[in-house]
């Protein structure tokens, strides 16, 4: 059966294998360091169980994709509604419904990933408990099945956009740094919930209301510059403050990015570094508590 | 003398069983106890249990580790921490080589999936890269024997044909070290063949496995060393032969009445279960020539539709030799509140040997009462016990002598 030993080998015991050294299971104590390397063995794991996802959740689903374009087109036609017409909420100056739709796309992408990494573990409880792999990989797997979803409301943005006379300039390239803030402050928020989850059944219930809690901290219907200018900063600490901003900055040209925008970005690096810290700590134990 | 590809270094491992450790702990429970706790109350009641005490072992490269012993002794926790799925409370485990966890057929198979998506998920879940399981995948489906139903979901299979499917992936992980925990236990006789067969091949293959099974013929016929582990500690370790022999010797820990708390919320509650010879007295040590009766108190406390009893008898080897359903004989059951005696009486069909009885009380939707193994007892006779007999029917023989050898030979010789 070894045909060609060695070739196919994908995960650190690479290394072991070659030099034959042992791969100890010992008590772990404090803080482990972080296996980039063991994770990056680990990345096909993560394109299967986010295929999985991505199959399981489309198959019998009637209206398939065009569930992704119905559900952003007919938040914002609420959002626009209740926003706008009755609450005169302003947009930068930019026309109310694209200015809506890319605030409620990320938002959507980022509600809905930190929803399914807080539940990863829990949702993989046999995988947990009989199989060995980098726990990591569970969560991370949850960030791609939404970027779908993302990437078809995008497209019905770009129609939208020339239709409400609005062309994006160079600082369209910035999108993807958005995209990557959307997916460090899901993952950092998801590895929380999700170990809490782990102990702890309640989260599935907390995660709903914080959810609606950080909407509306966060400028998906109405622009950051309502907030008031010496609650700026604090406002800023939302790290999706500063993903959404800066997003409609990059199609937009507005707002203009600020010192908030890196209050934003050490908020989300915070954010993820807490997270992968606790889980880290604690996803040894994992198996026996889930 | 090969090097060893398994160390297992003075190993234990606590598992701590109480409210805020629960499976199904809420952060309430936590704020309560720790509230307690701070109120000088009595503390939330964590209990500990010790899955693995302090068990040093080693599996040479190539070789095959038994591990036999009751429920709940320990053998799956020492197959989590060889694999690292859990960490131990205390000392080392070590592998050379890559560790491939067969610790339940079809981890992740998702019912929406075809046959060939979980082929290729499943193996990525095992550890195997898309590569590998692409070069493998004929092999895979060949010995499945579904490969006409690839592109059908698994929800469709039937549930051979979803363990046929998964056993298959299982078997082509190309990995040093296999932990197989009961894995055998699924499928038809035929298939169950193969597998042990493709288990056998392992070993000469070079690759080192160890083995968790209640199963002690196949461990006899896999594995060259075994070890017996009882609550947690290193009871016997060696030869399997020896182990086996040990662990059989001490199964005759007998028991002939075992009562039981009452359990005042259940709606059905076991409260006794005896054994008896023909007299009626409680007795272990039985007459193999003659009936002896199981005896089970229990107490009803809601009506039950269906409810119905089951005594079932194994051997010591694991053959479960009776399991007499009340269904069976008395179709029209009612489960009406009260305390109820049942029995039965088994007629003079097992041959002299070991065996334990175990008992089940439940409806088509509920099991109540779960008790394998409450009453252990020998049957003794006359004749001696030959090894694997489990049935004595003294059956009949016919024996005819239709064509022999003359005596008158023997006088043409002289």
């Amino acid at each position: 059966m070894h045909d060609s030993p060695g070739t196919a080998l994908p995960y650190e015991e690479v290394a072991a294998e070659a030099t034959g050294e042992w791969i100890e299971n010992r008590p772990s104590s404090g803080a482990r360091a972080l296996r980039l390397g063991e994770l990056w063995s680990y990345r096909e794991l993560v394109l299967f169980l986010a295929l999985r996802d991505i199959k399981a959740r489309y198959k019998q689903a009637l209206f398939g994709l065009l569930w992704s374009v119905v559900q952003p087109v007919a938040g914002v036609v609420v959002l626009t509604l209740v926003f706008r017409r009755l609450a005169g909420v302003p947009s930068d100056g930019t026309p109310y419904p694209v200015f809506a739709l890319l605030g409620f796309l990320l938002w959507s992408y980022f509600a809905g990933s930190l929803g399914n990494a807080s539940a990863s573990l829990v949702a993989n409880v046999s995988l947990v408990t009989k199989v060995y792999f980098a726990r990591l990989v569970t969560p991370i797997a949850a960030l791609v099945p939404g970027l779908i979803h993302l990437a078809i409301g995008l497209v019905v943005l770009a129609v939208l956009m020339p239709f409400y006379d609005v062309a994006p300039g160079w600082e369209a390239v910035f999108l993807p740094v958005c995209l990557i803030g959307a997916m460090v402050v899901a993952l950092g928020a998801g590895l929380l919930l999700a170990t809490l989850n782990v102990k702890y059944r309640d989260v599935g219930q907390v995660l709903g209301f914080l959810t609606q809690l950080w909407f509306l901290a966060t400028p998906v219907a109405y622009p950051s510059s309502l907030v008031a200018e010496e609650w700026r900063w604090a406002y800023a600490l939302n790290p999706m403050t500063g993903v959404i901003d800066l997003a409609r900055w990059s199609l937009f040209g507005r707002p203009e990015p600020g010192g908030y925008l890196a209050v934003s970005a050490l908020s989300a690096l915070v954010f993820l570094a807490a997270g992968l810290l606790y889980f880290q700590r604690t996803e040894r134990q994992f198996a026996d508590v889930i | 003398m090969p090097r060893n590809a398994i160390e297992i270094d003075h190993v234990s491992k606590r598992y701590l069983l109480g409210e805020h450790h629960g499976a199904h702990g809420t952060l309430r429970d936590t704020l309560t106890a720790g509230a307690r706790r701070m109120l000088g109350r009595d503390p939330a009641r964590v209990e500990e249990v010790w899955s693995l005490r302090d068990v040093t072992l080693a599996v040479p490269e190539g070789q095959a580790l038994g591990v036999i012993g009751r429920n709940g002794a320990g053998k799956s926790t020492l197959l989590k921490v060889v694999t690292r799925i859990t960490e131990p409370t205390s000392g080392i485990a070590r592998t050379r080589g890559r560790v491939g966890s067969l610790l339940e057929v079809g981890t992740g198979f998702h019912p929406e999936l075809t046959g060939r998506e979980n082929v290729y998920l499943n193996g990525a879940i095992l550890g195997m890269s898309r590569r590998e399981i692409g070069r493998r995948f004929d092999d895979i489906a060949e010995f499945s024997g579904v490969q006409r139903f690839l592109e059908t979901p698994v929800k469709r299979y039937s549930s051979g044909m979803y363990l046929r499917l998964a056993f298959a992936v299982a078997a082509h992980l190309d990995s040093e070290i296999m932990a197989i925990d009961e894995v055998l236990a699924v499928g038809d006789a035929e298939f169950q063949r193969k597998c042990l067969g493709k288990m056998g091949a392992l070993e000469s293959e070079g690759r080192t496995v160890v083995f968790v099974s209640h199963n002690l013929d196949a461990i006899a016929r896999l594995c060259g060393t075994a070890v017996w582990l009882e609550r947690g500690r290193v009871e016997a370790y060696g030869p399997t032969g020896e182990v086996i022999t040990a662990y059989l010797a001490a199964g005759i820990t007998r028991a002939a009445e075992v009562e039981f708390a009452d359990q005042p919320t259940e709606a059905v509650a076991l409260r006794s279960a005896t054994l008896r010879d023909p007299a009626g007295k409680p007795a272990v040590m039985l007459d193999r020539d003659r009936p002896f009766t199981i005896e089970a108190r229990f107490t009803v406390r809601e009506p039950v539709p269906g409810l119905d009893i089951t005594v079932f008898v194994e051997s010591l080897r694991g053959a479960r030799v009776l399991d007499e359903a009340w269904s069976e004989t008395a179709p029209d059951l009612r489960g009406s509140p009260g305390d109820y005696v049942a029995r039965i009486t088994v007629p003079p069909l097992l041959a002299v040997g070991d065996y334990a009885a175990g008992l089940w009380i439940g409806s088509a939707y509920e099991t109540y009462v779960y008790e394998e193994d409450v009453l252990r007892f020998r049957l003794e006779g006359g004749t001696k016990g030959r090894a694997d007999r489990v049935l004595q029917l003294g059956l009949a023989w016919d024996v005819e002598r239709v064509h022999g050898a003359e005596p008158v030979a023997a006088e043409q010789i002289g």
